[in-house]
């Protein structure tokens, strides 16, 4: 192998095409995952590889697995990063259940994925990482798995890719530490070789980012063309794999993350409103990227602001709604349980409020780095009092998008808060979106209220949406009190009158529901109007329910696939979709909510299939509930 | 904030039609009208006024005056007017809260309004009660208080408002209270004219659950005695004749009788701009029906002013720094992020 490096690029490319036409597969989709310490900079090599994929248009989806532990012990299982990528010629809905490849930077890289390949899948394993102290640190004992049988099933490729990337850069002059931080690169240009891909897309990055830094952009290019010749001189026949481009909708593509697109959703909201952004909250995860992507963008007329607590988060929020702007609280489970008392004043004050809650494991801290969809039911009823807010979700990192846009804008036109509920799964997971232009998204208009000459102002008279004036201080004219008392009808006033708290309470109520009149009917996403089976979803299940369904299908089950992202009020048609279907199953990460709702309004027997084990559902797990009903 | 060409209006013109609901004899009263009369004197157009309140006796204010005003929830004014005055610099915000409000369950974001220092007006009328939910100790009731939750005394520590506030680097703290109008009417007015979050603890009588609770300070015969009036520039003096100052002898206050020898070139000369002493004065704080050796008087007016950039300014030259860089923001460059590909 010493010499590879010396051979001529153009060299070897001839070369590989050669033996491309001899031993190329052509498999349409495959799912890798990249696993290393949290400082083998997995991340970035998913990235770059995904990054590829979506240039050459494969179809992709893909998640990240960050370390449960900040600064976790070096070579532990709490260390372990990973990012997993599932790209295809054909349309690809999630990250993938069971990885086709596993890359294993170190033992226990290896060992917190092992449970996770598909039997007959691919280790490429750093076999460096498997030293004595490597071993032990990952609870191995002095028990090598790649010796003692436990990786059998799986074909092997072992490289020692310490030894071989400070071999390429002998000489470079660079020290041991930043010559071993080159290590990902060898593994991506192994891969790339592998899956017989274009580097340029990569060296075009390293050009870049090291700029202003030479010997590192030299070293990792080197690195990164080390590792594509180690595949091709490697002496042990390895199979390489050719995955064409999908056939996915012409158009112009980004690749997007879910809580990157709530924030561009909310920025693109405040845009199309003509306000100003305020979006006031408490470090939280997996919600801070969202604040952190906002606060990138102040020429936008965004105002981020990172309050002492949760409930400071959603009152500045408050305090900005009463002021005129676009104002917007996001956190998790523990911080949206502090700011209920906070919605229920938002509720009182009739303010329009996005509250964007990005579910994570619970109850109380729970897990706070893994998903789940367990605050359905806080969302909906968790409040003191009567006290009904619209809730919506999203299906799908770029789903988020139009949902943020579209809490904006029912928050707007009905002078509510709204509660946006996505969570950790798609908040982390990218997919290629095919992003829309400003001037097509749909308008969203702000009348804030003017005084007019002998009226008296009655800030609780409501329109045919019931919904009040939004009247703002600095309006002449319209000075008035707001407050979290009851209120009388019209005129605001403190009222407790008690035909008046029955009369409002029933107001609010029917306030929420009308925004059924303004929201898309519910319709099959993928399948039939009627039928035997009917499987319904929400949140981020989307992507495993679809892929669930269309597998179904294929094997000549009669299912159906609809997704409802409107949970409070249900889409108007709901009650009668739900009566095409002779069954409905409900797959949910939480231990039955959804299902709850909809036995309670619609009185049907509907299906469970829950899983709170903090991990999406795999499709897998879906055909086979599907399979079992259809028998 | 001062706006010259805004439409004049009364003190009636602020009283709204609702009834006002304290108990007769409130402290509460004499500070609305103070404050009713104060505000038409700064030049502030009444539409950009708001008052804010939480939870508490003093939180009904809001509705009292015809300006714009929110009753939000229990400790959480402070925050609702951070978020306001972050979005809308223009408008002159007035905050009322109270020992149980502003320094017991809202007690965090008050020191955090007070560290960022938003442009807006503090009022905190302490009467050292919880008078709303009818008498428990608050977290400014003296240990010892007996009260309905307390009946053998509460054994809790009281807060000192004023060191808290300059403990959390507030750039405007005062003391006045609802029995000296004048005073009163000075301070608000001082308070307004702050560029700064400005801080005024208001000794409020709760005459239905803790009445007299600041007798000492403001009935006749203890008055001039017990109460030490600041003014920058001018010599610590009080007493019936003003014959009594206040000498610092190296950190320690000592009291100095001007018939008994001292002189007034001696006295400790009043700096509202000095930390360090207004920390000292902050800690006249003793309690007056103790009848300690080292008994001081109570100080009123301003301890301490300083000038400091406000928030909603820094934060707004944030997005002026990033605009002249990058431009206004293009919503199409923002949905296109850095990198695209074209499927065909
Ligand atoms: S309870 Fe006390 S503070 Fe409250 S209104 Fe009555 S007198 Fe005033």
């Amino acid at each position: 192998m010493a010499e590879s490096h010396e051979i001529p690029i153009f060299a070897l490319q001839l070369r590989a095409l050669f033996i491309m036409a001899q031993q190329q597969e052509v498999i349409d989709n495959v799912i890798i995952k990249f696993a290393g310490d949290s400082g083998d900079g997995m991340q970035l090599t998913g990235t770059q590889f995904t990054n590829t994929a979506a240039m050459l248009g494969n179809d992709l989806s893909t998640f990240p697995d960050f370390p449960a532990e900040i600064r976790a012990p070096q070579g532990t299982l709490a260390g372990v990063s990973g990012f997993q990528l599932h790209f295809g010629s054909v349309e690809i809905f999630t990250p993938g259940d069971f990885c086709d490849v596993l890359v294993a930077m170190n033992a226990a890289a290896l060992k917190a994925n092992l449970r996770n390949i598909r039997k007959g899948g691919t280790i490429i394993v750093n076999i460096d990482g498997f030293d004595a102290k490597n071993l032990r640190l990952a609870g191995y004992g002095d028990v090598n798995p790649l010796e003692n049988g436990s990786v059998d099933n799986f074909n092997v490729v072992k490289m020692d890719v310490t030894k071989m990337t400070r071999a390429a850069l002998d000489g470079s002059g660079l020290g041991v530490k930043e010559i071993d931080r080159a290590k990902n690169m060898f593994v991506l240009g192994y891969l790339y070789w592998m899956y017989n891909r274009s580097m340029d897309h990569t060296i075009k990055f390293i050009q870049e980012k090291f700029d202003k830094k030479p010997d590192i952009r030299d070293a990792n290019l080197k690195v990164l063309s080390a590792g594509y010749n180690f595949g091709e001189t490697r002496e042990e026949a390895t199979s390489r794999f050719s995955i064409g481009p999908a056939k996915i909708a012409p158009g112009t593509y980004r690749n997007m993350m879910g809580n990157q697109a709530v924030a561009i959703g909310l920025i693109a909201a405040a845009q199309k409103a003509g306000l100003q952004l305020f979006y006031g909250t408490y470090p939280i995860t997996p919600a801070s990227d969202i604040l952190h992507e906002l606060s990138r963008h102040k020429n936008f007329n965004v105002k981020t602001f990172q309050a002492e607590d949760e409930i400071a988060g959603i009152c500045s929020a408050i305090g900005a709604a009463f002021g005129g702007a676009l104002a917007v609280t996001g956190s998790s489970g523990p911080g949206i349980a502090l700011k209920t008392e906070a919605m229920g004043l938002a509720l009182m004050l009739e303010l329009p409020l996005v509250i964007v809650n990005v579910q994570r494991g619970g109850p109380s801290t729970g897990l706070p780095t893994k998903t789940e969809q367990s605050d359905l039911l806080q969302a909906v009823y968790g409040r003191n009092g009567e006290s009904p807010i619209p809730v919506i979700a999203a299906a799908t990192p770029s789903d988020c998008f139009y949902m943020a846009y579209e809490a904006c804008r029912l928050a707007i036109d009905f002078m509510t808060p709204v509660m946006l509920l996505t969570d950790g799964y798609i908040a982390n997971g990218a997919e290629p979106w095919m992003f829309p232009k400003a001037a097509d998204l749909p308008e969203i208009k702000v009348n804030f209220a003017k005084y007019v000459e002998g009226e008296k102002f009655l800030p609780y008279k409501r329109n045919e949406k019931l919904s009040r004036p939004w009247a703002i201080p600095g309006t002449k004219g319209l000075e008035h009190r707001i407050g979290g008392i009851e209120k009388q009808h019209e005129t605001g006033n403190i009222s407790y009158e008690a035909a008046n708290h029955e009369f409002m309470v029933a107001m609010r109520e029917d306030k929420v529901e009308k925004i059924a009149d303004y929201i898309p009917e519910i319709k099959p996403e993928v399948g039939t109007d009627k039928g035997k089976l009917l499987v319904l979803g929400w949140g981020s299940t989307y992507g495993a329910i679809k892929s669930a369904v269309l597998q179904a299908r294929e094997k000549g089950i009669d299912v159906t696939f609809a997704h409802i992202r409107y949970i409070r009020p249900f889409p108007k048609n709901l009650g009668e979709f739900l009566k095409n279907y002779d069954q409905v199953l409900i797959p949910e990460m939480n231990r039955g909510q959804l299902i709850k709702m909809i036995r309670d309004k619609y009185l049907i027997p509907a299906i469970a299939l829950n899983k709170v084990q903090g991990l999406p559902f795999s499709a897998e797990e879906i055909l086979s509930r599907i399979e079992s009903l259809s028998k | 904030m001062e706006n010259t060409t805004a439409e004049k209006f009364t003190a009636k013109e602020l009283v709204t039609d609702q009834e006002v609901r304290w108990c007769p004899g409130c402290g509460d009263y004499s500070i609305l009208k103070q404050a009713q009369t104060v505000i038409p004197e700064l030049g502030i157009a009444r539409e950009n006024i708001v008052f804010i309140s939480g939870i508490g006796c003093s939180s009904r204010f809001p509705y009292y005056m015809e300006t714009f005003g929110m009753h939000s929830i229990h400790g959480r004014a402070t925050a609702i007017a951070s978020g306001l005055k972050a979005t809308r610099p223009e408008l002159s915000i007035w905050l009322v809260t109270g020992d149980g409000d502003g320094l017991s369950i809202g007690g965090n974001h008050t020191i955090h309004l007070l560290r960022r220092n938003f442009n807006l007006n503090v009022l905190l009328f302490n009467n050292e009660i919880y008078g709303l939910t009818k008498g428990q100790y608050s977290p400014t009731s003296e240990e010892g208080k007996v009260t309905k939750s307390t009946p053998m005394g509460s054994v809790d520590h009281p807060f000192n408002p004023i060191a808290l506030c300059l403990g959390a680097d507030a750039t405007f703290v005062a003391r006045s209270m609802d029995r000296d109008p004048k005073h009163l009417q000075a301070i608000l007015k001082r308070a307004n004219d702050h560029k700064g979050a400005s801080f005024v603890e208001i000794y409020q009588n709760c005459n239905v659950f803790n009445d007299g609770a600041f007798e000492v300070f403001t009935e006749k015969s203890s008055k001039k005695k017990e109460t030490l009036f600041m003014e920058s520039g001018k010599p610590l003096v009080f007493g019936d004749n003003n014959e009594l100052g206040i000498k610092l002898d190296g950190f320690t206050p000592v009291v100095v009788n001007l018939t008994e020898g001292a002189s007034e070139n001696d006295l400790w000369i009043h700096d509202d701009r000095d930390r360090v002493k207004a920390g000292i004065l902050a800690r006249f704080f003793d309690n007056p029906r103790a009848m300690s050796e080292h008994h001081l008087p109570r100080p009123f007016g301003v301890f301490y002013v300083e000038d400091r950039p406000v928030y909603e300014e820094k934060m707004i030259a944030q997005l002026e720094s990033m605009t002249a860089k990058r431009g206004a923001g293009d919503l199409d460059a923002l949905l296109r992020g850095r990198e695209t590909w074209t499927i065909s």
